[in-house]
């Protein structure tokens, strides 16, 4: 792999990087076809974002041809590669990427002016393909706004704050802080914005909805989008099913996927039958299961595949939506009963605890899609171990 | 009872933010006396608050455009709520640039002090935002502890070196010792002492002056009084660092009151703003 980024485009690659520190604590870089795919997710497995940056982003784009490479860092260390943002945009011209294959090592050189080279070796891990599932098209609301308009909103609520709940109407939004510990309820403050719909570049509402999600995430993403100026892009539907921003241009696309509070009373009582009804039905290929509420961010992960097996998990599709893969099929046959087993994986089956659906605090098991388990309900599926790649266990955001 | 009020002053809002930002660094709750004519956030010096007391006043009018006061009883025109300054400071701190700013007693799930501010926006529909601030409502009862404190018996009466110049003095006392002596004289002279085992530091002022009081008790006593000889106080360094690093703004007048060996009284008073703590002795 040898991909060059130069000029300007350092300091959004730099952004990048500071943006995804703040979902979490490690760095999956994946070079594909259509782009370089930089992306992050946290330890509960409630936030995901990529960053994938088009070829045209780099003067120079070579991806390692073969098989698929995939790898993933401690964030910490690459931001320490882009760690003064004022002075890599006024002393470096070109950022260059290289792989090191034998050495297991990513080296990041800057070439600054006077013809200074700083030099960065970082190894990695080799990873499995991160990836959140989610179909933006398919989200009842839309709104779309200048990050300015955001940022400003969220300057009214304390740093500290973790949760922020939005609800929409059709000519309205609100942000609240969301006040979790029943303890908490008669002391804390509450503070409400009130924007109307034409403060946004886009408002979509479909119906009355209310959704909570975690601040901390989209304040990461509004960093780099107040840098670019690009309007940010808000898909949600309602609460429990996952939240969704974007920020595109022509030479990059992020996706922040950020899980929603489900099971909350409150919630529920705003949500009638009518707002179900509205929605037209799922595609066939959609993760379905009737406990719509219960359904969220699924997280697909595959195995490396080495150089001889089956051809590495999809090339990612905008829409990102499921369709069924070798790799599902190698979920459900092991969470099935463990009678039929994938021969590809058996070297590895000893080797790697069993694949895992992800629970994340804020959500019920995942339900891999495939047309037999439609008939599965939730509570069959067993819960398998932790993710085991988070040793070091971060803290939760 | 009911209180509404509203400023619409950009000058008074930012005036009115600083006084709150002040109080939220003195002390983590206080109550707040609400008359017809002025606001009170007050401290009573009670064990609780380490025996400090607080008392400051602001004249509604120099704040707000409309202010209206129904108090708890109709011969009491008054409302004494305990509240939080931090998260009225919080409030109106992003608030400053609103076309207006409404101040309520409400009724949510609890009794809060209501701050709807309306920002300027571009479109033609504003943005609100509206925080709600829990507060506790004062039984009458207990209000004979927060009434005004009457100026203590002094024996030195001298006006305070400025405030920033204290601070840092004090600021590189405290790493070495935890209690203060402050003692000063009627020749203007003023020492800040700290003693400890290894050390001992004194830093003088000199030619500061002394207000004049006037024909009261005080007075008297003060002018039969040797001019050389100082009156001290220990305090608790913490207490008048604390003191020192809420004042955001250089007072019109600043002065302190010893009562020897008793308390430290400070006083600053601004334009339409007055501010007093008092600092007990330790021993």
């Amino acid at each position: 792999m040898d991909c060059v980024v130069t000029g300007g485009n350092v300091k959004v690659l730099a952004k990048a990087i500071h943006s995804l520190s703040r979902i979490g604590d490690e760095l999956y870089l994946e070079p594909q076809e259509n782009g370089l795919a930089l992306r992050s997710v946290n330890s509960s497995r409630s936030a995901y974002a990529c960053f994938l940056f088009s070829p045209l982003f780099f003067s120079r784009y070579t991806i390692p041809c073969g098989h698929a490479f995939r790898c993933k860092m401690a964030i910490k260390c690459v931001q320490a590669v882009f760690r003064s943002l004022s002075s890599l945009e006024k002393t470096v011209e070109k950022c260059h990427i290289e792989l090191d294959g034998e050495k297991s090592r990513l080296t990041f050189t800057l070439h600054c002016k006077h013809g200074l080279l700083k030099t960065h070796n970082l190894s990695f891990q080799d990873s499995e393909s991160l990836q959140a599932v989610f179909d933006k098209e398919s989200c009842a609301n839309m709104l779309r706004a200048q990050p300015r308009l955001l940022v400003d909103t969220v300057l009214h609520f304390p740093p500290s704050l973790e949760e922020v709940s939005v609800s929409v109407s059709g000519e309205r939004v609100w942000f609240r802080n969301h006040v979790d510990d029943e303890a908490e309820q008669s002391k804390a403050m509450l503070t409400e914005l009130c924007l109307s719909s034409d403060e946004f570049d886009h408002f979509a509402v479909g119906a009355q909805t209310s959704i909570t999600f975690c601040l901390k995430e989209l304040r990461g993403l509004l960093v780099f989008a107040e840098s670019t100026g690009l309007p940010v892009s808000v898909y949600f539907d309602e609460p429990g099913r996952p939240l969704v921003l974007s920020v595109t241009d022509s030479v990059l696309e992020v996706n922040f996927v950020l899980a929603t509070l489900s099971d909350d009373s409150n919630l529920r009582n705003h949500n009638n039958n009518n707002t179900k009804q509205a929605r037209s039905p799922p595609p066939p290929d959609d993760f379905m299961n009737d406990d719509i509420d219960s359904y969220l961010i699924a997280m697909e992960t595959s195995e490396l595949a080495g150089p001889s097996d089956a051809p590495a998990p999809r090339s990612p599709s905008p829409n990102h939506t499921l369709t069924t893969q070798p790799s599902v099929a190698i979920h459900r046959r092991r969470l099935e009963s463990g009678e039929e087993e994938e021969e590809e994986e058996e070297t590895e089956d000893t080797e790697r605890p069993p694949n895992k659906k992800f629970r994340s605090l804020f959500f019920g098991s995942v339900c891999p899609s495939d047309s037999q388990l439609t008939n599965q309900t939730i509570k069959s599926q067993e819960v398998l171990a932790s993710d085991s790649d988070d040793d070091t266990q971060a803290s939760l955001p | 009872m009911k209180f509404r009020a509203k400023i619409i002053d950009v000058g008074c809002l930012n005036h009115f933010t600083r006084v709150v930002n002040t109080i939220s660094k003195l002390t983590k709750t206080c109550i707040l006396r609400l008359t017809p004519h002025n606001l009170y956030f007050v401290l009573s010096g009670k064990v609780a608050s380490g025996g400090v007391g607080m008392w400051c006043e602001l004249s509604q009018a120099n704040f707000f455009d409309e202010y209206q006061l129904e108090g708890v009883a109709p011969d009491t025109n008054e409302i004494c709520l305990e509240v939080t300054p931090e998260n009225l400071s919080r409030a109106l701190r992003t608030s400053q640039n609103a076309k207006c700013v409404k101040i309520k007693l409400t009724k949510k799930h609890c009794p809060c002090l209501t701050l709807a501010a309306d920002l300027p926006t571009l479109s033609s529909i504003s943005r609100v935002v509206t925080h709600d601030i829990p507060v506790d409502v004062i039984p009458r009862r207990l209000w004979h502890d927060f009434k005004e404190p009457s100026m203590p018996d002094f024996d030195v009466s001298i006006y305070l070196p400025p405030l920033k110049t204290m601070k840092n003095v004090v600021d590189r006392m405290k790493n070495l010792s935890n209690f203060l002596v402050m003692e000063a004289n009627l020749n203007g002279e003023m020492n800040l002492k700290i003693e400890t085992d290894l050390v001992s530091v004194t830093t003088h002022f000199k030619d500061l002056g002394n207000p004049p009081w006037g024909d009261d008790g005080s007075q008297g006593r003060s002018q039969s009084r040797d001019p050389e000889v100082m009156a001290h106080t220990r305090v608790d360094i913490r207490k008048l660092q604390q003191f020192l690093m809420g004042q955001q703004v250089n007072p019109s007048k600043a002065m302190c009151n010893i009562v020897h060996k008793r308390i430290i009284h400070l006083i600053l008073l601004h334009e339409d703003v007055s501010l007093q703590y008092f600092i007990p002795a330790v021993a």
